[in-house]
C-alpha cells in the first residue's frame, strides 16, 4: 500500500528522510563533531520530552493497581507491590462494563461504518462529476467545517427530541450518536475528496470507454485506490466516536444506553468518595482500545493528518 | 472526459452532461439531506430562536433582540467569554510554539525516531472523560503527581492548581499541551516536503543550522501554521469537557467557559432561546477570527508561487 500518493507514509514507520540536507557536508572534521554534539543534545532532549509523555500514562496505571490505602501514602509507591490486579474487575463491575462498552462499541462500529460509506460516495461526486452549482456546493461542504457544532446543538437536540417531526423522538436511545453519520460528515468529504483527486484521471476514462457506470467506477476504481484514505477516516471516526462526550451527556439520560465516557463522569458521584485506584483502572481500560487502534492503523492516522494539513 | 477519447455529436454530448449531473445530484443526496438536517437548517433554526424566548415546554416567543441586550448586560456571560479568550491566547501559541519545535526535533536524524515520533503523538487521540479524570489526579493538590514531584525534587510546596482561581487556566494549557502530536506531524510532513538544495545552498554560504531553520524551514512552514492557527482557535473556543469533568467551570467561575455557559442555559435552566443567542454570538466570534486570520496572512505567510489566490 505503500504508492507514492501516499503522503507522509514514513513519518512514523521509518526514518524518512530526515536530515538528508545535512548528510552529505561532512567535508570538515570539526562540523563532522559539532553535529555529533548537536544530535546528542536532540537526543537527550527528545528523550526526556517522551518521558514527560508518558508520565501521565505510567502514573495512572501504578494508581490503578494500588491498594485504596496506599493511594495517599506519602512519598508515593512509585511501584504498586503486590499489584492490586482485582481493582480492575472491581471498577469494571462497578461501571457495569459489559452494558457501556458494549453501547459504545456499538456507536463506534455503526458510525463508522455510516461516515466511510457516506464520505466514499458523496467525496466521488465532488472529485469527479461535473454539475451545475457544485462549486457553490462544495463551498458548503468546506464552510460547515468552521461552524463550532455548538451552533448547530440546540436544534438538532429539538429534532432528536421529537419538536420538529413527531415520528422521531430519539432521545435516551443511541440513534442520535449514529444516524447523522449516514449523512455525510464536512471532513470526511474533504479528507476524501482531496484523495481521490490524487486518483489519475485516465483509469476513470479508461473505465468508461469500457461502459463502466459512475457506481462502477466508483466501486471498482476509486474506492479501491482510496483504501489508505478510507482506513484514515475510519480510523478518525472511530477515535472521535470513542472520545465523544458532548452528544451522549446531552442525549443518553437512562443507564442502559450510557457510553463509556458518560459511566466515567458518574462514577465518582455514585461511589461517594473519589476512588482514585478504581477510577483509574476504568479510565485507563477504556483507553485502551485507542491505543490497540493506534498500533494496529498508525500509518493510517498519518495519513489522514497529511492529506487533510497539507493539502488544506 | 468521454469527449476527448470520441467524438459525440453535440447533442449526445449535452445529454451525457446531464446523465453526469443527474448522478452527482445523487450522489451527494446523502449529504444535501445531512447539511439541510443538520447544519444548514439549524444554523438558520438557531437564528430564530435566538430572537425569541423559548423554555422548550411552551412555543417560542418572539422578543426581537431581547436575548442579545440581555446577554451584553450579564456579567457571566462576558466573564465566560473572557475566560474562554484568556484560554486561546495562552494555548494557541504555546501549542503552535511546542508542536514546531518537537517537529524540528524530530526531523533530525536521530536513533530510533520512528519510536519516538510514535511517543509524541500517541497522547493527542485520546481525549475526553478518562483523559479528563487522568489529569484531575495527576494535578491533585496533595496526592497529585505533579506537587509530590515539586516536593521530591525541589522541596516546593505547588500550588493548588486547579482549585485555586489564578492556576486553572494555566493548568488547562498545560493539560492541552499534551495532545500537540496532530499538529506536530503535519508540521512535520511539511517541513520534510522542503527541498533539500535550499538546505544544501544555506550551508555552502555558511548559515547555521539555527539561522537555517529561521529563514528557510519556518517561512516555507507558514502556510502550514497558518491552517492550524485557524484551526486550533476554532478549536480552542469549543474547549468543555475539562471544565464540565474536572471543575464544574468553579472555581468560583475561573473555568466557567463559554460553552460551559452555554450548555447551562440551554440544558440546566432550558434558556433555549437566550443559549441560541450565544451559540450565534459564538459563531460571529468564530467568523471574524477566522477572517482577520485570513487577512493577517499576506502579512506573513509566504507561499510559494502565487500568493493571492491559493486559499
Amino acid at each position: 500500500m505503500d504508492t507514492p500518493t501516499t503522503p507522509g507514509a514514513s513519518l512514523l514507520t521509518a526514518a524518512g528522510t530526515a536530515g538528508r540536507a545535512r548528510q552529505g557536508v561532512g567535508f570538515l572534521r570539526g562540523k563532522r563533531f559539532q553535529e555529533m554534539v548537536w544530535l546528542g543534545f536532540v537526543l537527550v532532549v527528545v528523550v526526556l520530552g517522551s518521558a514527560g509523555m508518558l508520565f501521565p500514562i505510567f502514573w495512572m496505571a501504578t494508581t490503578s493497581l494500588k491498594e485504596s490505602g496506599d493511594i495517599l501514602l506519602l512519598p508515593p509507591k512509585w511501584i504498586p507491590i503486590p499489584p492490586q490486579w482485582q481493582n480492575y474487575p472491581d471498577a469494571l463491575d462497578f461501571m457495569r462494563a459489559t452494558v457501556v462498552f458494549g453501547n459504545t462499541i456499538l456507536v463506534t462500529i455503526a458510525s463508522l461504518i455510516g461516515d466511510v460509506c457516506s464520505a466514499s460516495v458523496v467525496a466521488y461526486a465532488f472529485a469527479r462529476l461535473r454539475a451545475p452549482g457544485k462549486n457553490v456546493l462544495f463551498m458548503l461542504v468546506l464552510s460547515s467545517l468552521m461552524i463550532p457544532y455548538q451552533v448547530r446543538l440546540i436544534p438538532e437536540y429539538l429534532l432528536f427530541a421529537g419538536k420538529v417531526l413527531p415520528f422521531i423522538n430519539w432521545v435516551d436511545t443511541l440513534l442520535p450518536l449514529i444516524v447523522p453519520a449516514y449523512f455525510g460528515s464536512a471532513f470526511y468529504i474533504f479528507l476524501l475528496r482531496q484523495f481521490y483527486q490524487t486518483v489519475p484521471l485516465e483509469m476513470d476514462d479508461a473505465a468508461k470507454i469500457d461502459g463502466a457506470s459512475y457506481l462502477q467506477i466508483l466501486w471498482h476504481i476509486m474506492i479501491p485506490m482510496s483504501l489508505p484514505a478510507l482506513g484514515a477516516i475510519a480510523i478518525f471516526s472511530f477515535v472521535n466516536n470513542w472520545n465523544d462526550f458532548f452528544r451522549p451527556l446531552i442525549y443518553l439520560t437512562s443507564r442502559h444506553v450510557w457510553t463509556v465516557a458518560i459511566a466515567l463522569r458518574s462514577f465518582t458521584a455514585e461511589y461517594g468518595a473519589t476512588p482514585w485506584n478504581l477510577l483509574m483502572a476504568a479510565s485507563l481500560t477504556a483507553l485502551i482500545p485507542l491505543v490497540v487502534v493506534f498500533f494496529v492503523a498508525q500509518r493510517y492516522f498519518i495519513q489522514g493528518i497529511v492529506i487533510t494539513g497539507l493539502k488544506g | 472526459m468521454l469527449q476527448s477519447a470520441s467524438q459525440p455529436s453535440g447533442k449526445r454530448r449535452r445529454s451525457l452532461a446531464r446523465k453526469e449531473a443527474m448522478w452527482f445530484y445523487i450522489l451527494i443526496s446523502p449529504w444535501a439531506i445531512g447539511y439541510l438536517l443538520w447544519v444548514g437548517g439549524p444554523m438558520l433554526a438557531s437564528l430564530y430562536l435566538g430572537f425569541t424566548d423559548y423554555q422548550v415546554t411552551s412555543p417560542p416567543q418572539w422578543i426581537g433582540l431581547g436575548n442579545y441586550s440581555k446577554l451584553f448586560a450579564d456579567p457571566l456571560f462576558w466573564h465566560s467569554l473572557q475566560v474562554t479568550l484568556y484560554f486561546t491566547i495562552l494555548a494557541v501559541p504555546a501549542a503552535v510554539v511546542f508542536a514546531i519545535a518537537i517537529a524540528l526535533l524530530l526531523n533530525e536524524s536521530i536513533p530510533g525516531l520512528a519510536i519516538w515520533r510514535t511517543i509524541y503523538y500517541l497522547p493527542s487521540i485520546t481525549s475526553g472523560v478518562a483523559v479528563a479524570l487522568m489529569w484531575s489526579w495527576i494535578f491533585e493538590p496533595n496526592f497529585g503527581l505533579v506537587n509530590l514531584a515539586l516536593f521530591d525534587l525541589f522541596k516546593i510546596h505547588g500550588p493548588q492548581w486547579l482549585s485555586d482561581t489564578r492556576w486553572v487556566i494555566p493548568t488547562f494549557v498545560l493539560m492541552s499541551l499534551w495532545g500537540f502530536g496532530g499538529p506536530m506531524l503535519i508540521y512535520l510532513a511539511s517541513i520534510q516536503g522542503i527541498p533539500s538544495h535550499l538546505y544544501e545552498a544555506a550551508e555552502l554560504d555558511g548559515a547555521t543550522k539555527l539561522r537555517q531553520t529561521f529563514s528557510i524551514t519556518i517561512p516555507l512552514i507558514t502556510p502550514v501554521i497558518f491552517f492550524n492557527l485557524v484551526m486550533s482557535i476554532i478549536a480552542s473556543f469549543q474547549t468543555f469537557t475539562n471544565a464540565f469533568i474536572i471543575t464544574q467551570g468553579g472555581p468560583n467561575y475561573a473555568s466557567y467557559f463559554y460553552i460551559y455557559y452555554l450548555f447551562q442555559n440551554a440544558f440546566v435552566y432550558f434558556r433555549m432561546g437566550y443559549a441560541s443567542a450565544q451559540a450565534w454570538i459564538l459563531f460571529l466570534i468564530v467568523i471574524t477570527l477566522t477572517i482577520l486570520a485570513f487577512r493577517s496572512q499576506r502579512y506573513w505567510v509566504y507561499y510559494e508561487g502565487a500568493t493571492e489566490d491559493r486559499l
